[in-house]
């Protein structure tokens, strides 16, 4: 690691922020202070996010289908999204008749919850990271996957039957398809040593692992793409929504900012399978070194960390957006067969490579 | 086990097929095909034979064709012309029919043309403009002859 | 096949897990109601029910004269305005024994076809979204804009052009009209291969269709089931080959023709009739003969009395036309075959024992158009 690099350290920030409390608060004070003030900045961060995620999605979209997009609320449309959440925020929220009242109204708060939890653990820059644990990666993999238990409820309280085929959908395509993800991500952590986020990051000092895993974790990286697309349900895995099968899925009876909250986590969690994807492939907010060419590292390196991440991490949810708005969408048995047949053996074996070459140190 | 990988490469390949399509399309956003409506409409020209609404074209004298025959109304399949006429006397002192109101529902008409078309003296014609809605139903009752004109006498030989 | 017909009845339960496909859902394209019964994600049977949209037209045409007739065969099969036109026309003309010029004719199959070729791209379009692939939409209506730009330069109107009228054509055609087509073919020769690329190739969408919503020839032929829908069943029935009318018996062209029957034969047919059609339009486009776009008609058409009978090949199967006549200025009783209205009722056939994504898939590729089911 460079010297240059630690110019852009935002540990040196938080850590001043933490003096500076502990300077004038009891030590517990202080780290509820900062548990709060942690917390109203990523709440902040979130909801900007989606909002603009939204925005870039439909941009993506009009572009790819020789349309401009929102162009018609502020510059460039950019307010479009924020004009569209002033109207979920005033619309009603309809009561549905003999719906399970309570269910209905936890479940889109279990969905935001968990994507929300599973931010917390993205390491964003050096230094830049809410919680550091030592098992990051299965910690992020188990919140994940807890927002199913949300779809699920959706589905059930809704007492519509389209909401319950699509919720039913959902939990059959998240329990499959979390292994695959688990799996592919597994080879990194192999590779590494580590489960720890950060640890990992460090680990791509001198190279990225897409690039110093020789093929197999480029398979795992193609096979982390496509499960985690289908973890996220969207693009042509989107079959818990099919609008054109179940009119909406498991939120067809959702209105409101209830209906938003869905909304908001499917891209947040779209953001949040790319920044893992990021991070654990392709170098989370390590610049880009190519060999010897000390002049390119170093101009590089004077990229700040965060934009690294946030380039990378866009340019996943770039390939995402763009799997969405090209494909068909599969049918429930030729998805669930994709999985077992196709995804799982080959990460299995993989995964077998994998541990081969870490063990003989075959990796650079 | 070959085939199985056959399977998967021929597979990846038509997926990637489709992605050339819509990355090129991504890429080149000089292909975007919408029309700006409201703020191209200085320059929208829609084509001439554009059939937006039914009108009597008059002169400069304020003058029209319509004889009053009604030829149109019967012919016009949804009712949604009716034509008045006066009685009044002409200058031999014969009485002439003169068209008082030659009314014209929009809110009715399927734009079939065949009033235009069964016309025998040409009185009537497509307009060009399509910008229909209105807050008020009446409003779409439209009278075409305009208010003090009379009808063109040279048309008649 | 009585005793199939039996077999057939549908017994309902009470323990049905029932749920309603329309009047307003996203894949029926219009105001049709399936009611669907389910197993799980699979279709035990399907019941539609049409009428949602019945606006009587055959009891209005018996109010009206036949040119006045015209514009609301328009509005029946309203993506094949053309070809419902032209089933009266031929029909008014052929009980009058009018000959119509050479002109009329071959412009009235060149407007057939881009017809075809527009509800063609539409179908194509919205396939694509019942599927899942949205971005197919937009450009397959990308495609047909410039069709309709073409429609609206001649015609002044985009969907449902009253073109024709009995003896001829409204009034002649735009002089751009050729030149505007030319570009057109040679401009969607160009985008058809993405068409291809984009779909046909993907195997998602291989998946998705082959051996989908299996229709056997005989079954085709007991149901009814004409058009491309019929023909991806290797039922031989194109009516531009077997009953050639207008210019259609001047032209070299190919009956499409599957036997697989399944939706991606389906799928095919409309695909390589779309090639077709830009076959006959470059055919016919240089050498319209210029006689004249309307034959001599009184000015009030009446038929003789009796019963007449025309058929024509819209871009969904066979419509025909029946007309019993008591000399009147007005039919006594106007019937029309519609496709849509037999294509619908073999849905029962092809998607129970699928998927419910199946039955979008096949419902998306018998192409309906609901209008002209309830009529």
């Amino acid at each position: 690691m460079s010297s240059t690099s630690t110019i852009y350290d935002f540990s040196t920030l938080t850590g001043s922020i933490d003096a500076s409390l502990h300077s004038w608060m009891a030590p517990g004070l202080a780290l509820t202070a900062e548990l709060v003030l942690v917390g109203l900045v990523f709440l902040t961060f979130y909801a900007l996010l989606g909002l603009f995620l939204v925005y870039l999605e439909r941009k993506v979209c009009a572009v790819i289908q020789n349309r401009y997009g929102p162009n018609r609320v502020g510059p460039m449309g950019l307010f479009q999204t924020i004009a569209d959440l002033i109207k979920l925020l005033m619309k009603e929220l309809i009561p549905i008749r003999r719906a399970d009242h309570f269910l209905f109204n936890l479940a889109p708060f279990i969905v935001i919850i968990a994507s929300f939890m599973a931010i917390a653990a993205t390491p964003f820059a050096r230094g830049l990271q809410a919680v550091d644990l030592n098992i990051g990666v299965f910690y992020v993999m188990a919140v994940s996957s807890l927002g199913v238990v949300g779809i699920l409820l959706a589905g059930w309280a809704s007492n519509s039957k389209y909401s319950l085929i699509g919720a039913m959908r959902s939990g059959a395509q998240i329990v499959s398809y979390e292994l695959s993800v688990g799996l592919s991500l597994l080879a990194v952590v192999v590779l590494s040593g580590t489960m720890q986020l950060s640890g990992i990051v460090e680990s791509q000092a001198n190279g990225w692992w897409i690039f110093k895993g020789h093929i197999p974790v480029i398979i795992s990286f193609i096979i982390f793409l496509i499960a985690s697309t289908a973890e996220i349900n969207r693009g042509p895995f989107d079959l818990a929504e099919a609008e054109s099968e179940l009119t909406a899925g498991f939120h067809t009876e959702y209105s409101g900012i209830k209906f938003a909250f869905f909304f908001l986590a499917e891209y947040i969690n779209m953001f949040i399978v790319s920044a893992i994807g990021a991070t654990v492939f392709l170098g989370g907010w390590m610049p880009l070194h190519i060999g010897n060419l000390e002049a390119f590292n170093h101009v590089m390196d004077f990229i700040p960390s965060m934009v690294w991440f946030f380039l990378k991490t866009f340019f996943l949810i770039y390939v995402i957006m763009w799997f969405k708005w090209t494909f068909p969408r599969l049918r429930i048995d030729q998805l669930l067969t994709l999985e077992w047949k196709y995804l799982m053996p080959i990460s299995l074996v993989n995964i077998v490579v994998i541990a081969f070459i870490a063990l003989m140190g075959w990796h650079f | 086990m070959l085939n199985y990988l056959k399977e998967i490469f021929g597979a990846i390949s038509s997926l990637w097929a489709g992605m050339r399509i819509t990355g090129k399309y991504f890429i080149s956003p000089g292909q975007i095909v919408t029309q700006k409506y409201p703020e191209n409409r200085k320059t929208l020209k829609m084509q001439d034979r554009f059939k937006g609404e039914i009108i009597m074209p008059h002169d400069e004298n304020n003058q029209h064709r319509c004889t009053g025959c009604g030829i149109c109304e019967m012919n016009c399949p949804n009712g949604s012309i009716e034509v008045l006429t006066n009685r009044v006397p002409n200058a031999e002192g014969k009485m002439e029919r003169v068209i008082d109101k030659h009314v014209y529902h929009l809110s009715m008409c399927t734009f079939c043309g065949l009033c235009v078309k069964t016309c025998p003296s040409g009185a009537l014609a497509f307009g060009q403009k399509f910008e229909h809605a209105v807050f008020d139903r009446q409003k779409l009752t439209k009278i075409l002859n305009q208010p003090g004109s009379t009808l063109k006498k040279e048309a008649k030989q | 096949m009585s005793e199939e017909i039996i077999k057939n009845i549908i017994v309902k339960e009470n323990e049905d897990y029932i749920i309603n496909m329309g009047p307003q859902h996203p894949s029926t394209h219009g105001v049709l109601r399936l009611e669907v019964c389910l197993q799980g994600e699979t279709v035990k049977y399907i019941v539609p029910h049409v009428g949602y949209i019945h606006r009587g037209i055959e009891k209005m045409c018996e109010a009206n004269t036949y040119p006045q007739i015209i514009h609301l065969t328009d509005r029946m099969d309203y993506l094949s305005a053309h070809m419902n036109n032209e089933a009266v026309c031929l029909c008014v003309e052929n009980a009058m024994q009018v000959e119509v010029p050479e002109r009329v004719k071959y412009v009235r199959t060149i407007l057939a076809e881009l017809n075809r070729l527009a509800s063609h791209q539409l179908w194509w379009s919205a396939f694509g979204m019942d599927l899942g692939a949205l971005t197919t939409f937009f450009y397959g209506l990308r495609d047909r804009e410039l069709i309709l730009d073409i429609f609206e330069e001649s015609f002044g109107s985009r969907l449902l052009h009253s073109f024709n009228t009995p003896g001829g054509l409204m009034h002649d055609i735009h002089p751009n009209f050729q030149k505007r087509t030319k570009d057109f073919i040679a401009y969607f020769r160009e985008k058809l291969p993405e068409y291809d690329q984009l779909l046909t190739g993907n195997i998602i969408f291989q998946q998705r269709t082959k051996g989908i919503g299996l229709l056997s020839r005989e079954k085709a032929i007991a149901y009814g089931v004409t058009g491309p829908s019929g023909r991806g069943s290797g039922f031989s029935c194109d009516l531009r080959k077997h009953a050639p009318y207008s210019a259609y018996d001047k032209v070299q062209f190919n009956e499409i023709v599957y036997t697989e029957g399944d939706t991606f034969a389906r799928y095919n047919v409309r695909m390589d009739e779309m090639r077709e059609s830009l076959n006959i339009i470059e055919q016919l486009i240089d050498n319209i003969p210029s006689d004249g776009h309307t034959a001599k008609m009184k000015p009030i058409i009446k038929l003789p009395a009796g019963e007449f009978f025309q058929r024509v090949e819209t871009a969904r199967g066979e419509l025909a036309v029946y007309i019993v006549s008591d000399g009147n200025k007005t039919p006594y009783r106007i019937k029309f075959r519609s496709p849509n209205f037999s294509n619908l009722f073999v849905m029962n056939e092809l998607a129970a024992g699928g998927k419910i994504a199946d039955l979008i898939a096949i419902s998306g590729s018998l192409d309906l158009v609901i209008p002209d089911i309830d009529r």
